[in-house]
C-alpha cells in the first residue's frame, strides 16, 4: 500500500511534472512546469502570509490579556481570510496630489520581493523550487530591493508622514543590512558554500551550526536576529511606521488591496528572516538528533516549518513586549555597537577555522 | 567650492506638519503645529479649541447644583475630584461643614479615582512609546475600579457622586469589601508594571534625559501635579492645603529632582503606592454619620468671591466662584491643570526628535477637554 508515501509533496508534484512532459513537446513543458510551480507559490504564500497575521493577532491576545479572532471560522479560522476579502473588495482611494505612476509601483515591488526570496528556500531536500549555487547571496540581495518600495511609496504619498517613515526606513534597512550580511558570512566561513541545500546538509554530520561554530556562531544567531527584526521594520525597530509618532508611516495615504500588500509583505519578510535563520543556524529541514532521519516517509519540511514558527513566535514576542527605539538610538545600535562586534566575530570565526577547532 | 557654497547648494528648509487634531499621540483633539527640520524639532505650537465647550460661561447659567455635573466633562479621568473641588466652593460659600463620614469617603472615592487615572496613563504612554501590551495591563486593573463607582453611584465615569453639602447618597454596602480586594489585588500588580515597562532598557533609553524641565521653569510656567513634582518642585495641594480627610491620613509627597520623562514616570508609579496606603488607612474606619448636611433647595452663595483649590490626577485644580448673592453665579473660573502644564511644552521641546516630543507629552499625562474646557 502506498498510502503514506502519498503525503510526500515530491510524489504529487511528481506525478504531476511526469503528466506535463507526457502531453506537451519539452521546451513547453518545461515552461509550463515553471508557471505551475510559479502560481503554487504565490497561492502557498498568500495563504502562509494570512496564516501569519491570523498567528500575530492570536500571540499578541495572549500577551495582552485577550482571546483574539474567535469569531470567524473555528478559532478564527477563516478571520484573516475575511479581511482579505474585505481589502480586495475595496475601493482604491488615494489623494490628487499624489505621483500616480510611483504611488502604483510601490507596492509590487515590495510584495514581489518578498515572494522572490521564496524561490531559493530548502523547505525540506526535495521540496526546493531553485537550488543556485548562490543562495544566501541571492536572498540577501533580494530582500534589500523591498526597501525602494517603501521609499517610493513615502515620496509619491506626498504626505510629510509618509515622507518621514520612508527617510527612516531607508536609513534602517541600509544599516542593519550590513550586520545581516556580515552574520551570514560569518556562518558561510564555516560551511564553505553559499549553496543552501548544501549549507543544510553540512549540518547533517557536525551537529547544527549554532554549535558547530562555538560562541561566534551564537553570537552571530543573536545579531542575525536582532538586525533580522530591523530588516522587517518590525517592533522594537517599527519606526517606519510608529504609530504614535507619524501616524501609520509610509503607508499613511494607501488604501484596499494596495495596503494589504505592504501588510502581507511584512509578514512574509518575518518568515523569509525567519528561515534564514532555520537554515543557517538550526539545521533547517534536519531533524533534532536525528530522531526521524531513518524514518522514509516523514516529510522533512514539518521540521522545517516548527524551527521557522518558533523563530516567528520569537519575533512577535519582541513586539508585543518591547518598547520602541528612537532613530538616533537605533543608528547608535547598529554602527557602534553590532557593527563593530560583527566584524570582531567574523575574525574569531576565521581563526576558529583556520586553527580548525570546529566541532 | 567652499563651505558656505557647498551649504547654498544643498540648502534645506525647515518645514510645518501638524500632529493633530486628530493624531495618536495627541490623545484627543489637540493641534500642534510642529516646525522640524529633518527629524529635529524647532518650534512646538499647540493650537487650542477644538474641543471648547464653554463650560465657564455655561456655569453662570446654571445653579450651583448643575455645576457640578459640568465638571465632569472637564478632566473626565479625574471626574470625582473635581466634583468635589465645586462642593467644596459652595459649601466654603454656604459655611456648612460636612460629616466626617462624607469627608472620608470622598477622599476614598478621590484616590481611588487617582489610581484609575494614573492606570490609564500608564496604559498609554506605553502605548506611546510603541509597547502596546501596557495598555490591556492597565484596563484590566482600572477595569475594577470603574466596577466599584457603579456599583455605588451607577457611573463608571462621569460620577457626579458630591452635591453640595454632602454626597448624593450612602456608598453601596459591598463598596468596603470590593475596595479591599481591590487593594489587595493591585498590591500585586505594581510590581508587574514594573516588570514590564519601567525596569526595560529601551525605555530607560527613550525616557531619561528627555524633556528637563528645571525647578526654576516649573515655577515661573506655573506647572502643577506630578510634571512640577517631577522636578521637586513640592505642590501637593493634599499636602500643603489639605481638604477633605488628608489631614487625618499619612502620606508622602513624592518627589524626583531630575525634572525629565523618567522622573515624571516614577513619580506617578509611586504615587499609586501612596494612594493605596491612603485608601488602607481609611477603608476600615470610615466614620457613621449622614452623608448629607441639608442645604436648601435653591442654593444661594453670599455676595463674594470663593476660591478652593484641589489636587487631581493632574495637578491643581482650582475653583473661583465670583456670586452676587443670585442663584446662579456672576462668573466661574476654573484654574485646569492641563493648560498650565501644556504651556510649558514649547520651552522643553526645542532642539529634540520627534519622538522625544512624544514621550514629553506621554509623562504630561494631558486630557484634551481639561485644557480647553
Amino acid at each position: 500500500m502506498n498510502f503514506l508515501q502519498m503525503i510526500i509533496p515530491l510524489n504529487i508534484t511528481k506525478t504531476i511534472s511526469d503528466w506535463i512532459s507526457s502531453i506537451m513537446p519539452e521546451t513547453a513543458a518545461s515552461y509550463t512546469i515553471m508557471v505551475v510551480i510559479a502560481v503554487a507559490y504565490l497561492a502557498l504564500f498568500a495563504v502562509a502570509g494570512l496564516y501569519l497575521v491570523l498567528l500575530e493577532r492570536k500571540v499578541a491576545a495572549w500577551f495582552q490579556l485577550r482571546i483574539g479572532p474567535n469569531r470567524v471560522g473555528p478559532w478564527g479560522l477563516l478571520q484573516t481570510m475575511a479581511d482579505a476579502l474585505k481589502l480586495v473588495s475595496k475601493e482604491l482611494t488615494s489623494t490628487i496630489k499624489i505621483d500616480k505612476f510611483l504611488y502604483n509601483l510601490a507596492p509590487y515591488f515590495v510584495i514581489v520581493s518578498a515572494l522572490m526570496a521564496m524561490a531559493v528556500f530548502p523547505f525540506s531536500k526535495q521540496f526546493q523550487a531553485f537550488d543556485i549555487n548562490i543562495g544566501v547571496f541571492f536572498l540577501i540581495a533580494i530582500s534589500s530591493i523591498g526597501v525602494i518600495g517603501i521609499l517610493l511609496a513615502g515620496w509619491s504619498s506626498n504626505n510629510k508622514y509618509a515622507l518621514i517613515g520612508a527617510m527612516r526606513s531607508g536609513l534602517q534597512t541600509i544599516s542593519y543590512e550590513l550586520s545581516v550580511g556580515l552574520s551570514i558570512l560569518t556562518m558561510v566561513l564555516l560551511t564553505g558554500t553559499l549553496q543552501l541545500s548544501e549549507i543544510v546538509e553540512a549540518q547533517r554530520t557536525g551537529g547544527w551550526l549554532i554549535l558547530q561554530g562555538h560562541i561566534p556562531s551564537i553570537i552571530a544567531f543573536m545579531i542575525f536576529m536582532v538586525a533580522g527584526t530591523a530588516e522587517t521594520n518590525r517592533a522594537p525597530f517599527d519606526l517606519v511606521e510608529a504609530e504614535s509618532e507619524l501616524g501609520a508611516g509610509f503607508h499613511t495615504e494607501y488604501s484596499g488591496m494596495k495596503f494589504a500588500y505592504f501588510f502581507l509583505a511584512e509578514f512574509i519578510n518575518m518568515f523569509i528572516i525567519s528561515s534564514i535563520a532555520v537554515v543557517l543556524f538550526f539545521g533547517g529541514w534536519l531533524s533534532p538528533f536525528g530522531i526521524t532521519e531513518n524514518i522514509a516517509w516523514f516529510p522533512e519540511v514539518i521540521w522545517f516549518l516548527i524551527k521557522v514558527l518558533g523563530l516567528i513566535f520569537l519575533m512577535m514576542w519582541f513586539r508585543w513586549t518591547f518598547p520602541r527605539l528612537r532613530v538616533d538610538q537605533l543608528l547608535t545600535l547598529e554602527w557602534k555597537y553590532l557593527l563593530p562586534l560583527n566584524l570582531m566575530n567574523l575574525m574569531l570565526m576565521a581563526i576558529i577555522i583556520w586553527l580548525n577547532w570546529t566541532i | 567650492m567652499t563651505d558656505q557654497q557647498v551649504q547654498n547648494k544643498i540648502k534645506t528648509e525647515e518645514y510645518f506638519i501638524n500632529m493633530g487634531p486628530q493624531h495618536p499621540a495627541a490623545h484627543g483633539v489637540l493641534r500642534l503645529i510642529l516646525t522640524i527640520d529633518g527629524e529635529i524639532i524647532k518650534n512646538v505650537e499647540p493650537d487650542l479649541g477644538y474641543i471648547h465647550r464653554s463650560i465657564e460661561k455655561m456655569c453662570e447659567r446654571d445653579s450651583y447644583q448643575q455645576i457640578v455635573h459640568l465638571t465632569d466633562r472637564m478632566d473626565y479621568l479625574s471626574s470625582h475630584i473635581n466634583n468635589e473641588a465645586v462642593c467644596l466652593t459652595v459649601e466654603k460659600g454656604l459655611e456648612i461643614e460636612v460629616s466626617d463620614r462624607v469627608k472620608v469617603i470622598r477622599t476614598i472615592i478621590a484616590e481611588l479615582t487617582r489610581i484609575a487615572s494614573h492606570c490609564l496613563w500608564w496604559g498609554v504612554m506605553g502605548m506611546d512609546l510603541g509597547a502596546l501590551t501596557t495598555y490591556f495591563y492597565a484596563f484590566r486593573d482600572r477595569e475594577m475600579i470603574n466596577d466599584i463607582f457603579e456599583e455605588t453611584c451607577g457611573a463608571r465615569l462621569t460620577m457626579n457622586y458630591n452635591i453640595p453639602g454632602g454626597l448624593m447618597f450612602d456608598i453601596h454596602p459591598n463598596f468596603v469589601k470590593r475596595t479591599k480586594d481591590f487593594i489587595t489585588h493591585f498590591k500585586t500588580k505594581i510590581p508587574e508594571y514594573n516588570l514590564l515597562l519601567t525596569d526595560n532598557v529601551i525605555f530607560h533609553k527613550r525616557t531619561k534625559g528627555v524633556g528637563i524641565i528645571t525647578k526654576e521653569d516649573a515655577i515661573s510656567f506655573g506647572v502643577s501635579g506630578p510634571v512640577a513634582r517631577g522636578s521637586g518642585f513640592s505642590s501637593d495641594v493634599r499636602k500643603h492645603h489639605p481638604y477633605s480627610a488628608y489631614d487625618r491620613v499619612d502620606f508622602k509627597e513624592i518627589l524626583f529632582t531630575e525634572g525629565d520623562t523618567f522622573a515624571r514616570y516614577q513619580v506617578r508609579m509611586m504615587e499609586l503606592w501612596e494612594s493605596v496606603s491612603i485608601i488602607e488607612q481609611l477603608i476600615d474606619n470610615i466614620p457613621e454619620g449622614e452623608t448629607k448636611t441639608a442645604t436648601k433647595a435653591v442654593i444661594k452663595l453670599p455676595k463674594g468671591e470663593f476660591y478652593q483649590r484641589v489636587e487631581t490626577a493632574r495637578g491643581e485644580l482650582g475653583v473661583y466662584i465670583n456670586s452676587t448673592g443670585n442663584k446662579n453665579p456672576y462668573r466661574v473660573k476654573f484654574r485646569s491643570p492641563g493648560f498650565s502644564n501644556l504651556s510649558i511644552l514649547n520651552h522643553i521641546s526645542k532642539d529634540v526628535m520627534i519622538a522625544d516630543l512624544v514621550a514629553t507629552m506621554a509623562s504630561f499625562d494631558f486630557v484634551i477637554p481639561d485644557i480647553d474646557r
